[in-house]
């Protein structure tokens, strides 16, 4: 079957699509890739196949701002077929991933090469930040204009920050230039360095090396200086803090072109939940207070925060199993950024949660990455998720497709379970 | 989520495991370890200092860090109970050639070890060491952490508190402080728990800001920066180990502007109580932490200490392997 032709009827299910506020019970139909019409059938429609969605929540596809997928050179971590697999098992039909591999994404061949393979596999969408220097190293600009042609959406750090400010400054220059969006994570490269839990009675209780909210602050500061200087558009990758969304909020207030988002296991857990060194609970930025937490969701209210991601990174056993300050940092999140956002709305008790919720992880993100997705409006592409709120699952690593199975939510009972996934018209993924 | 759910060194019963931290431990066991303690202080004067009460028990030294000391009163309250003791310098064997912490463990468990005494460089290695052994259905193998990083030296803290309950009895009417680098010492993490824990109503804690981390407060200390206020009318004084790489640095200009500020000199004890009594867990510098005076003075029960060490590791590791004393 010639799938982009695929006629697709999904049938009965709720609507949930924020970009065009729509939330009610009705049919969906998919022709060649896109929506081609919702309620009654376009004319000349015949179903090569058809899903009941009674019961079910029908949303865009997720689109997930930062997910490592770890290809090319650790492979033995997980491989780009492994986590395209997890991402439409957990509803993700988008990933943006930062440029973190080995080799570091500075070249436009490697870039061509890893669209190449993601195409190939046709799960997902791929979307890679190119570095914003070459290496990561901070010291000279990559050909952003050679990498944006090959397929780069953004420049990123990922998590080196850059030590010399003059260079910050000129990467921001050259890319206000052309009209890219640099991604950075304020993190001073002094400050904390070496730290592994959040500065705190925690960390000073378990002797645990910290890394201090300022650690964070100072570098945001930093960053909207440059901005006020440059001018050039900055998407800030999980502020963790709530002094860091109060500068956040201070400067969209004030009119700078910056966006940010938070990784999902901020909006749940604190650094508490490390516990006895629990190594799956070290995560970068680590996690901070209740306080913070708290923060975390009144930005996420009242639209200081744009938009929230998996922060996927899939760490293997020999690297995880170790003492909690050697262990690597990371979770596995692809597959559970739905449940989360899901717990997260139903925390919220509000009407209109699960829109809200849906909206962060989907069109907001879409809107960050630049990107046509989230939504499905008529004529938008078929990236669709098909899930049942009501079912509860139970984190466990044989549950994951992801090879990654460390979560600081093993043994969680978390709602939401995909039960079919559309990618370009196409069910990339059915239960 | 609870801070102490799944404790992993208690039974479900609350019976003690293995020994981590003080941190949660309750009263009751703090004291029964004492208690137990107090009648093996005499056995070391005997003519045969030797107990049958882990004989035929195999205890495994492991040490990924050096200490000849620390190894050495473990071997000693080993072999005073009776149980063979194998020691094992792991910075010079196996990890050295690739092999995972986990991996060592499970070898050794293989050759029936019963207790594991370990000191690493990272805090909360014991806990990986326990919980592993815990998941794996080797709940019969204990581990007792003889210093972890920055974390816990639950069998120094023990020997401190037998030191204190020995020389003025009662905790609930004491001034502690405790002084120097309470960043980096998991000696002080361990004794203000225990302190806490036996109803000692003040406990401070004395240094300049570069070594006293963040959220001090939290774990129910006072904290004071000027070295003469913190000292006045104290009943006990813990000094602490300056190590050398942090004599002088982003940390602290000088050995010598250290003592300064913070050296324990006749004069600054004698704003103490006249009674005060004066520790040290070792190895001391001497003119850099304390003054020789205050070292070698009669308020000093330094020495003491490292003899109740032994009785107090004897009664832990007795504790874990047989239970009943």
């Amino acid at each position: 079957m010639n799938f982009a032709r695929m006629q697709l009827h999904i049938k009965n299910g709720r609507l949930v699509d924020p970009a065009n506020g729509i939330d009610r019970v009705t049919d969906l139909f998919v022709v060649d890739g896109k929506i081609a019409a919702l309620g009654a059938a376009p004319s000349g429609f015949s179903a090569d196949d058809t899903i009941d969605a009674t019961g079910l929540v029908v949303a865009p596809g997720l689109v997930d701002l930062s997910a490592r997928l770890r290809e090319p050179g650790y492979e033995y971590k997980a491989t780009l077929e492994s986590e395209m697999r997890a991402a439409v098992q957990g509803g993700v039909t988008t990933l943006v991933c930062p440029p973190d591999t080995d080799p570091v994404l500075d070249e436009p061949g490697l870039v061509e090469m890893l669209k190449h393979r993601a195409r190939n596999l046709d799960l997902a969408h791929v979307h890679p930040l190119g570095a914003l220097t070459m290496g990561l190293r901070g010291e000279a600009l990559t050909e952003m204009a050679e990498l944006t042609e090959a397929g780069c959406i953004g420049f990123a750090q990922a998590e080196v920050p850059i030590l010399d400010t003059n260079v910050l400054l000129r990467a921001l220059q050259y890319a206000k230039t052309f009209g890219y969006t640099v991604w950075l994570r304020p993190q001073d490269p002094h400050i904390g360095r070496g730290g592994v839990a959040h500065s705190g009675p925690l960390a000073s209780r378990l002797g645990l090396s910290g890394v201090p909210v300022m650690a964070e602050t100072i570098a945001l500061n930093t960053i909207f200086e440059l901005v006020r200087s440059t001018g050039a558009r900055v998407h800030l990758c999980r502020i963790s803090s709530a002094a860091g969304l109060a500068l956040v909020r201070a400067a969209k207030k004030e009119g700078l072109p910056v966006s940010c988002d938070v990784g999902v296991h901020h909006l749940h857990m604190t650094d508490a939940d490390i516990g006895f060194f629990d190594s799956n609970a070290r995560l970068t930025p680590p996690l901070r207070s209740g306080r913070d937490r708290d923060a975390i969701t009144a930005g996420l209210l009242d639209g200081t925060v744009d938009a929230v991601c998996s922060d996927h990174t899939p760490v293997d056993d020999d690297e995880k199993l170790l003492p909690f300050a050697e262990a690597s940092p990371g979770a596995t999140g692809l597959e559970l950024l739905l449940s989360l956002m899901l717990k997260w709305a139903e925390e919220q008790h509000g009407a209109d949660a699960l829109p809200q919720a849906l909206a962060k992880i989907t069109l907001d993100a879409a809107r960050i990455a630049g990107l046509p997705a989230g939504q499905l409006g008529v004529g938008a592409q078929a990236d669709i998720v098909l899930f049942d709120p009501a079912t509860r699952w139970k984190v466990e690593g044989a549950a994951l497709a992801s090879q990654g199975k460390h979560t600081p939510f093993l043994g969680f009972e978390l709602p939401g379970q995909v039960k079919a996934t559309v990618v370009g018209g196409r069910i990339a993924y059915r239960r | 989520m609870p801070i102490l759910h799944n404790n992993p060194q208690l039974t479900r019963n609350g019976e003690l495991q293995h020994l981590l931290t003080i941190e949660g431990l309750p009263k009751a066991i703090i004291n029964h370890i004492l208690d137990t303690a107090q009648s093996f202080v005499g056995i070391s004067d005997r003519e045969v200092k030797k107990v049958p009460l882990m004989r035929g028990k195999s205890v495994f030294n492991l040490f990924f860090e050096n200490s000849t000391r620390t190894r050495t009163t473990f071997e000693i309250a080993s072999k005073r109970l009776s149980a063979d003791v194998i020691n094992l310098n792991i910075q010079a064997s196996s990890t050295t050639k690739g092999e995972s912490l986990l991996d060592t463990i499970d070898n050794l468990a293989a050759m029936h070890a019963d207790m594991f005494v370990v000191r690493h460089a990272q805090s909360g290695a014991p806990y990986l060491i326990a919980k592993h052994l815990n998941d794996s259905g080797r709940k019969e193998i204990h581990v007792v952490n003889a210093g972890d990083g920055r974390h816990a030296h639950p069998t120094q803290g023990l020997l401190d508190m037998y030191t204190i309950r020995h020389y003025k009895q009662d905790f609930t009417n004491l001034r502690v402080a405790i002084v120097g680098d309470i960043l980096h010492s998991r000696v002080a993490r361990s004794d203000i728990h225990a302190l806490t824990t036996l109803g000692v109503p003040e406990v401070r804690a004395i240094g300049p800001q570069t070594l006293l981390p963040s959220g001090l407060e939290h774990m129910g200390v006072r904290v004071f920066n000027n070295m003469d206020e913190g000292l006045k009318d104290v009943d006990v004084i813990i000094m602490l180990r300056l190590q050398n790489e942090r004599m002088s640095g982003a940390l602290l200009p000088s050995a010598q502007e250290y003592f300064k500020s913070y050296g324990l000199t006749p004069e600054r004890l004698a704003l103490a109580k006249p009674d005060a009594i004066v520790m040290h867990p070792g190895p001391m510098n001497r003119g850099v932490e304390i003054d020789s005076a205050v070292a070698d003075g009669k308020q000093a029960v330094i020495l003491p200490q490292v003899t109740f060490g032994i009785a107090v590791r004897m009664a832990v590791m007795s504790i874990l392997a047989g239970g009943r004393v």
